[in-house]
């Protein structure tokens, strides 16, 4: 049902080698259930999900392990059925090479699911059917794992007018959404359907790159059926599946860094994510496996149905890494993010697991100045001027490099990889950004320590004044006393009341000795002479302190 | 190890430079078939200048000798300078010039990729603000002889004999110094060299510098925009003034194919390091440069006017630059985040 | 030669009076000086600086009576921006105020704590919660290590931990430079 459909162009990109015939020789297989699975809690962008498990719980297959946290957070659920080990620090697939919370999971065998429940969508509210979703796990599959419950809000108008669904998947030797569509096309489908429904869509555009014919068959007979769906297809150049891209090639509309694509009137879906939320809602599978592509440096690169928590190791053990092999990259080779290992586990992000040698991706050759020759402008997707950032980021002029739309670069790698001077450009952008977050983060940290130590001179000036209001109006009642005893000689000079009132105080204040005595430094006597010293010097740094304080405080008590 | 992107493309700085290099050729050949074989002693000269001075300040500097210095971007300033010098300058004139472009120009403001200023422009300027009579010494059309012209390169003998002013300079002169009587016409009517469009020799030397440049611009190292905005501006300001005064102003077809117009548009102008880098940018920048050319051409007291005009066009590259930044995806509509 | 070197030093000449004209004629003064170094300052309230808190910092460097290089949880970084703002040199953070260290913040050993609300009264910026002879224990978020609550503490309970890194918190490095050891062998 391809149509005629006018298509857009977006600025730059390049054509890197595809290297995707390997891995779509073989249908999908499934990946055996390894010895352990280690399941990372924190798989999706938000919050990370509160452990619902604990070492030597029995846990089935789909039964969740992890609690979302807060709206902005996804669950988190077993892969198969086992006992937990552990919950414990676990490295994680990420380039930092650190650990964080993973539930170790010792599987079976039986592979036994939960009871599951299609969930009836239809009759449900749309806040309903979203927190399901959240509590199944469907994440955006493309790579991002941005939470598909946030997404799947029309927003204000309560409609839309274009839903995308990105099977361009332009990253070079990733085949997984290819083959996804061109076995599961039908149960595709109808996951966009029920994604189209929950966001009032008016057309739903698919978009697939020109090198993947059979996806594109595929699914173009899928959508035979359907109304205002059609497979666009789009040429071969990368980024094209860039969501931000592929919206452009699709709509022509351009959202902004920063914007909803809802105010827009578009929302953007991975083809793979599409057929999770069909199997959350059809069949009332939570998401515990995705289809991950293993190619690279292997003898037999093929697309497996992998469970959440298998060790890349195992995985690519099934494919028979060549004997060169330097390293694991979790994504493509513009945009995968090196491996500290080969027992991280496979995660929701984990479209890919290339394996690399040296002669597959070989060092980059020595870096030279930048000639500032323009050729990183003319391939970048989101119309930067790469070298000025570059400048700014290295320089570490961080404000002028966010004035020139630091945060705006969708680390594509596309100018690095036409750079003629080999400058490792992206490295600039990502050290920038994450210098700049951090420094943001300090930013709030000092503006509440400000508001806080504001505050607190606030409060020990007014508990001053109200100690002193407190002492006047002592001082004012006394002095009414004396003149009443003044006049009425005769009284007794202290009522009985009185001389309760002041063995009271007599014994609060012994206590309050007693109390000063118990709380006095207890760790004064036999002290080095060093440590004398060091404490006699912060005395009088202290000392020193409070003389210089004295302008700026209120008047000490 | 580094990080993602893993493969880049076969792409280097080398590569860029050694196609510059390529697209002078059919330029320098017309020139050696109009007036000798002079011109390759110079190119010999300014390049084995170049790399030696480049060697010891990449040395000084620190830098890794191999890398930078197989880079190619010192032949092309070496070219660059031999072929805008005359071809029977002196040869210390234009070793002279070779050495301020590299150690100065380039290397004092920082090598490869710093310098501010297009260093053969820096090294044209100061030479003939410093030795005006030797830099406007040209060879005649047909004075071939390479003999002779050794001769004159390595000072055995007096230039007159075959040296004479260029077209511009002839016209220039003429306009400037003789009483109004002078027109165009006929200065470049009674000049010897004067062809039909850009004096003679100098619009076929033009020629093939576009040739050159039009493959640039097809290896996409170039983009067409400098050539295009300088041409044109350049053709547009003479064509007007010629209008005007065609006894005064010379027409426009003659400013595009004489002196260094061609390789100015081409491989001068077109410098990334010193040139404005936005498309729009490189609009204003080239038609700034072209603009200033034909002034200084015109009522300056120097024959050519390009140097001078990049040079000064350089100082404004920065402000260039920052007011030209293209729209960035998504805020094309004037939108701002 | 000479009229050559004579036209760019005039060049020069001419170029620096406009750029110090621009200087002083576009400088941007604005709202409450004082303010703007405030912001610039890390808020940690420790008084390394010889001054009891950020902010009067902040008031004796706008008057001039204070260096820019006296915060030692700002650091160079601090001492760079300080400088930006106000035009001045950059300096060396001064020794005698102490040293740039890594971000810690205050943990207090909850079997040795007494509950003697020193701590509390040191805190600058009220991070630490208990009442008398409870134990008590630091908001790790709110603490800006200013290890003002270590010399109080009658027994020692207070130490400083350094924040571990984690996936969220780490940054990418700064790229490094591969030139040199890449063609040792060809020089
Ligand atoms: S491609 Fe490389 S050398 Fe060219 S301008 Fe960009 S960063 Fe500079
Ligand atoms: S990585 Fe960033 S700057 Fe480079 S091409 Fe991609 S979007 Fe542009
Ligand atoms: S030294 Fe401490 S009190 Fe002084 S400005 Fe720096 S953080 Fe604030």
């Amino acid at each position: 049902m391809s149509m005629l459909h006018r298509l857009f162009n977006f600025h730059g990109g390049v054509k890197p080698a595809y290297n995707k015939e390997a891995s779509t020789q073989q249908p999908i297989a499934v990946s055996p259930a390894p010895t352990f699975l280690v399941i990372p809690l924190h798989q999706s962008i938000g919050g990370t999900p509160r452990p619902l498990v604990q070492a030597g719980d029995k846990v089935l297959k789909g039964q969740r392990i992890g609690e979302a946290d807060g709206n902005v957070s996804s669950a988190v659920h077993a892969s198969t059925s086992g006992t937990v080990t552990a919950v414990e620090m676990r490295l994680m697939p990420h380039t930092s090479g650190l650990p964080a919370l993973c539930v170790v999971i010792e599987p079976d065998g039986r592979d036994e699911w939960i009871t599951r429940t299609p969930f009836d969508y239809r009759n449900a509210t749309p806040t309903q059917t979203r927190d399901y979703l959240r509590d199944a796990g469907v994440v955006g599959l493309g790579g991002a794992v941005f939470p598909s419950h946030l997404k799947l809000n029309p927003g204000k108008s309560g409609k839309l007018d274009t839903l995308v669904i990105n099977g361009a998947e332009c990253e070079p030797f990733i085949t997984c959404d290819d083959v996804l569509m061109r076995e599961r096309a039908e149960a595709t489908v109808k996951g966009i359907a029920i994604m189209r429904e929950m966001l009032a869509a008016g057309r739903v555009l698919v978009g697939i790159e020109d090198n993947k014919p059979e996806a594109i068959a595929a699914m173009e007979k899928a959508v035979a059926g359907e109304k205002d769906m059609a497979v666009i297809v789009v040429p071969t150049r990368y980024p094209a599946g860039g969501a931000k891209q592929l919206i452009r090639v699709l709509t022509g509309i351009e959202v902004p860094h920063g914007k909803r694509s809802t105010d827009y009137g578009v929302q953007c879906f991975n083809v793979g994510t599409a057929y999770a939320i069909y199997e959350a809602i059809a069949l009332g599978q939570p998401l515990v496996s995705r289809i991950v592509t293993v190619a690279g440096n292997v003898e037999k690169a093929r697309n497996y149905e992998v469970l959440f928590g298998t060790p890349m190791a195992d995985l690519i053990a099934l494919c028979d890494a060549k004997p060169d092999t330097d390293r694991l990259i979790m994504g493509g080779p513009m945009m995968g993010v090196r491996m500290p290992a080969d027992s991280v586990p496979v995660v929701k992000a984990t479209n890919c697991v290339l394996v690399g040698s040296p002669i597959l991706f070989p060092p980059p050759p020595p870096e030279m100045p930048c000639i500032r020759c323009g050729e990183c402008a003319k391939a970048c997707p989101a119309d930067l001027q790469p070298f000025e950032l570059y400048w700014f980021s290295r320089a570490k002029i961080f404000g002028k490099a966010q004035e020139y739309n630091l945060f705006d670069c969708i680390e594509c790698g596309c100018c690095a990889y036409v750079c003629p001077s080999h400058i490792p450009l992206v490295d600039y952008y990502r050290f920038a950004k994450s210098e700049i977050w951090a420094r943001e983060k300090e930013k709030e940290a000092a503006d509440e320590a400000r508001v806080r130590y504001e505050f607190r001179l606030f409060r020990e000036e007014r508990e001053k004044e109200e100690k002193a209001a407190r002492l006047a109006a002592k001082t004012a009642a006394g002095r009414e006393k004396a003149a009443a005893a003044l006049a009425s000689v005769d009284q007794p000079t202290t009522t009985p009341e009185e001389d309760a009132k002041k063995a009271l105080i007599a014994a609060a204040l012994e206590r309050a000795k007693a109390q000063k005595a118990d709380a006095a430094p207890q760790n004064t006597e036999q002290l080095t002479s060093e440590q004398q010293a060091e404490i006699a010097a912060i005395e009088a740094r202290r000392a020193e302190i409070r003389e210089m304080a004295k302008p700026h405080l209120p008047p000490d008590n | 190890m580094n990080n993602s992107p893993y493969f880049l493309k076969p792409a280097s700085v080398q590569s860029v430079m050694l196609r510059v290099l390529a697209a002078l050729i059919p330029g320098i050949a017309v020139y050696v078939w109009f007036f000798g074989a002079a011109i390759l002693v110079q190119i010999g000269l300014a390049s084995a200048a170049a790399l030696v001075a480049e060697a010891i300040m990449l040395k000084l500097r620190g830098k890794p000798l191999a890398l930078f210095l197989t880079d190619g971007s010192a032949l092309v300033t070496a070219w660059l300078i031999a072929l805008t010098f005359p071809s029977i300058a002196p040869w210390w004139l234009t070793v002279l010039g070779t050495l301020i472009a590299i150690v100065v120009a380039k290397h004092l403001y920082g090598g490869l990729g710093q310098n501010p200023f297009n260093p053969a422009m820096v090294a044209f300027a100061l030479m003939i603000v410093a030795y005006p009579q030797l830099m406007s010494q040209w060879p005649a059309v047909g004075a071939t002889e390479f003999a002779t012209q050794l001769d004159a390169i390595f000072g055995f003998r007096h230039l007159d004999a075959m040296a004479m002013a260029t077209p511009l300079d002839a016209l220039r002169t003429a306009l400037h110094t003789a009483e109004a009587k002078a027109t165009v016409a006929g200065v470049l009517g009674e000049n010897a060299a004067v062809g039909n469009i850009g004096g003679k020799g100098w619009e076929w030397i033009g020629a093939g510098y576009l040739l050159g440049g039009v493959w640039l611009v097809q290896q996409r190292i170039i983009t067409w925009h400098m050539p295009v905005a300088f041409l044109a501006t350049l053709f547009a300001v003479a064509g007007l003034f010629s209008l005007i005064d065609n006894a005064q102003f010379a027409g426009p077809l003659f400013h595009v194919f004489t002196g260094g117009a061609m390789l100015g548009a081409f491989f001068i102008v077109t410098d990334p390091v010193s040139g404005a880098t936005t498309p729009k940018g490189k609009l204003i920048f080239a038609a700034g440069v072209a603009l200033l050319t034909w002034v200084i051409r015109t009522f300056g007291a120097y024959p050519d006017g390009i140097a001078f005009a990049v040079l000064l066009m350089n100082i404004a590259v920065p402000l260039i630059d920052m007011y030209t930044q293209p729209a960035v995806f998504g805020h094309k509509n004037g939108e701002h985040s | 030669m000479i009229s050559a070197i004579l036209v760019m030093a005039l060049g020069a000449i001419v170029l620096g009076a406009a750029l110090g004209y621009a200087a002083v004629k576009f400088r941007v003064e604005g709202d409450p000086l004082v303010e703007k170094i405030d912001a610039i300052l890390p808020q940690t309230q420790c008084g390394q600086c010889g001054f009891p808190g950020c902010k009067p910092y902040a008031e004796a460097i706008a008057k001039g009576e204070a260096e820019i290089n006296q915060c030692p949880p700002g650091g160079e970084e601090g001492i760079r921006k300080l400088a930006d703002l106000l035009g001045r040199e950059v300096k060396e953070l001064s020794a005698e105020h102490g040293i740039e260290k890594p971000k810690a913040v205050a943990f207090i050993d909850e079997q040795i704590c007494i509950g003697c609300t020193l701590c509390i009264q040191a805190c600058p910026v009220d991070a630490i919660i208990g009442a008398a002879k409870q134990m008590h224990t630091i908001v790790a978020d709110q603490c800006t290590g200013c290890e003002l609550c270590l010399p109080p503490c009658p027994v020692n309970c207070i130490s400083m931990e350094p924040l571990p890194e984690s996936v969220e918190t780490w940054k990418w490095k700064y790229p490094v430079f591969a030139i040199k050891p890449a063609t040792k062998e060809v020089a």
